[in-house]
């Protein structure tokens, strides 16, 4: 049945018109919740202790736009690299069972290189939060 | 024309079950967390005091949202007041539109037009929902970054590692669950689950893979950033976390935005794991149980019996969420990335070598 609605070689972009359509009408959803307090709301009533950052009572000091610890940007390197694999992954899958033992071998291979490399950043620390 | 007009209908009832939901979900975690921890939750809301019992559904579903709606629009000084603006945005509108791509019932014949009960038809339905998982990411990193806050910027920063840590045990499961049942189209994967095992059992994903429905079990909890991964948000070390500097619709959003994505864990759970719209032995002729003679069941209460197969087991997995948010305790944060990383990571990648394997020795079955 799914394949009668969209054959691959009839496939056309009227497939995508739902998911335009969703797009569209969650985006207005969203749009109008995150706005309506600027309609609903009373009008901001400015002052300057008031519009400090909440900072549990301690008085305000400097801006929080500035470093933090690297570890957070190895886990940042790290999802990329496993992400952009796992990618590779999904078209592998759909057309395993046509490719046999030869696909199977082939992503062994790989996944012995992704396998390593995991060892690798563990036996180096990049996994280790202290 | 019609392919307009069916697609915004079945979008529009998508998106708007999915914010019924959240907002319900609302009221039962407060009702649950009393009936877990034996206090009270939500008990006040009423019509002017002439109701006997309480309306505490009432309360989320209508107090709430006025409430919040006339707040002020609070933006601290400092902070980057388009971005600002825009992370709530970031944040609800990919939890909303995930559940589009999931199927929730076959399909039902309107004046000769067959329509699929799921908001999008997509062949490709499991990367779809990949990719909008994948954007929820931007709202919180946005959010903690343009309050200018540090504990904000503490919480965002926290829950973009978290989220993305987890997000690559996630896609592993998913491509040995497209292994197993050899298609990216999730309509497909809910027919396959129709089958039954030797005639007896349905053949629901979990008894093929038990460690897939853990990981994507935990990694979705994760996602959604509730206890125990609320790290992100941790009230006791960081006021609110990303959203401490929101207040009125657009913490309304981040809220939301966490309860749309519990749905959409449980959706994704039941259409992978737990049949999804598949009522156990009914086919299209009617219930046919092992060794007994067939029950007719046709038409029309086949698809309803479908719809509330499907309701029930997403409300069941949402009460599971809550249940263990109301259970366990949080976790510290080197727990959470060993957990990730070298935890789910190595256990999903062990998972699809051996289903791999399986499908090769053991042949279609598999």
């Amino acid at each position: 049945m799914i394949g009668a609605l969209c054959a691959p070689a009839v496939c056309s972009m009227s497939d995508y018109i739902p998911v335009a359509l969703t797009f569209l009408f969650a985006a207005i959803i969203v749009a109008v919740m995150v706005s309506l307090n600027r309609v609903l709301g009373p009008r901001p009533d400015r002052n300057a202790i008031k519009d400090e950052t909440f900072e549990c009572g301690n008085e305000h000091t400097g801006s929080a736009w500035r470093r933090f610890a690297i570890k957070f940007y190895m886990v940042a390197i790290l999802f990329i690299v496993f992400d952009v694999e796992v990618v590779f992954m999904y078209p592998w899958a759909v057309v395993f069972r046509e490719l046999g033992w030869f696909g199977f071998v082939e992503m062994t291979m790989f996944m012995a290189v992704l396998g390593i490399g995991l060892l690798f950043a563990w036996r180096k620390g990049a996994l280790e939060w202290k | 024309m019609d392919a307009w007009l069916i697609g915004g209908v079945k979008s529009l009832i998508v998106i708007a079950m999915v914010l019924q939901l959240s907002a319900l979900l609302l009221w039962v975690e407060r009702k649950g967390s009393a009936l877990i921890q034996n206090r009270y939750g939500a008990n006040r809301a009423n019509f002017f005091g002439v109701v006997p019992f309480n309306l505490g559904f009432l309360n989320t579903l209508i107090a709430d949202p006025i409430k919040l709606f006339t707040k002020e629009d609070f933006v601290p000084a400092g902070a980057d007041r388009f971005i600002h603006s825009l992370a709530p945005f970031l944040a609800l509108f990919p939890a909303l539109i995930t559940f589009a791509a999931i199927p929730f019932g076959d399909y039902v014949v309107i004046g000769g037009t067959t329509i699929e009960l799921r908001a999008v038809d997509l062949d490709v339905g499991i990367l779809y929902v990949v990719a909008m998982v994948a954007m929820s990411v931007y709202g919180v990193v946005l959010a903690g970054w343009a309050s200018n806050n540090r504990w904000a910027l503490l919480g965002s920063i926290r829950g973009a590692a978290q989220m993305i840590s987890y997000e690559v045990a996630l896609g592993l499961a998913l491509v040995s669950m497209v292994l197993t049942y050899n298609t990216l189209d999730m309509q497909a994967m809910v027919y396959a689950q129709g089958e039954l095992i030797f005639g007896v059992l349905p053949a629901w994903g979990f008894l093929y893979q038990p460690a897939a429905l853990l990981i994507v079990f935990t990694a979705g909890m994760a996602e959604s950033k509730r206890v125990p991964f609320d790290l992100p948000e941790a009230e006791s070390e960081l006021v609110a976390g990303y959203f401490t500097e929101y207040s009125g619709g657009k913490q309304a959003a981040f809220m939301l935005a966490d309860f749309a994505e519990v749905v959409m864990t449980a959706g994704l759970v039941v259409t992978l794991f737990f049949g999804g719209w598949q009522v156990p032995y009914l086919t299209a002729e009617g219930w046919t149980l092992p060794f007994m003679d067939l029950i007719p069941v046709t038409g029309w209460i086949v698809t309803v019996l479908q719809l509330a197969s499907f309701t029930i087991k997403v409300l069941f997995f949402c009460w599971l969420q809550i249940l263990v948010r109301w259970t366990l305790p949080r976790f510290r944060y080197d727990q959470l990335m060993n957990l990730g990383w070298k935890g789910m990571i190595p256990l999903a990648l062990i998972n699809l070598f051996i289903t791999a394997l399986m499908i090769l020795l053991v042949g279609e079955s598999a």
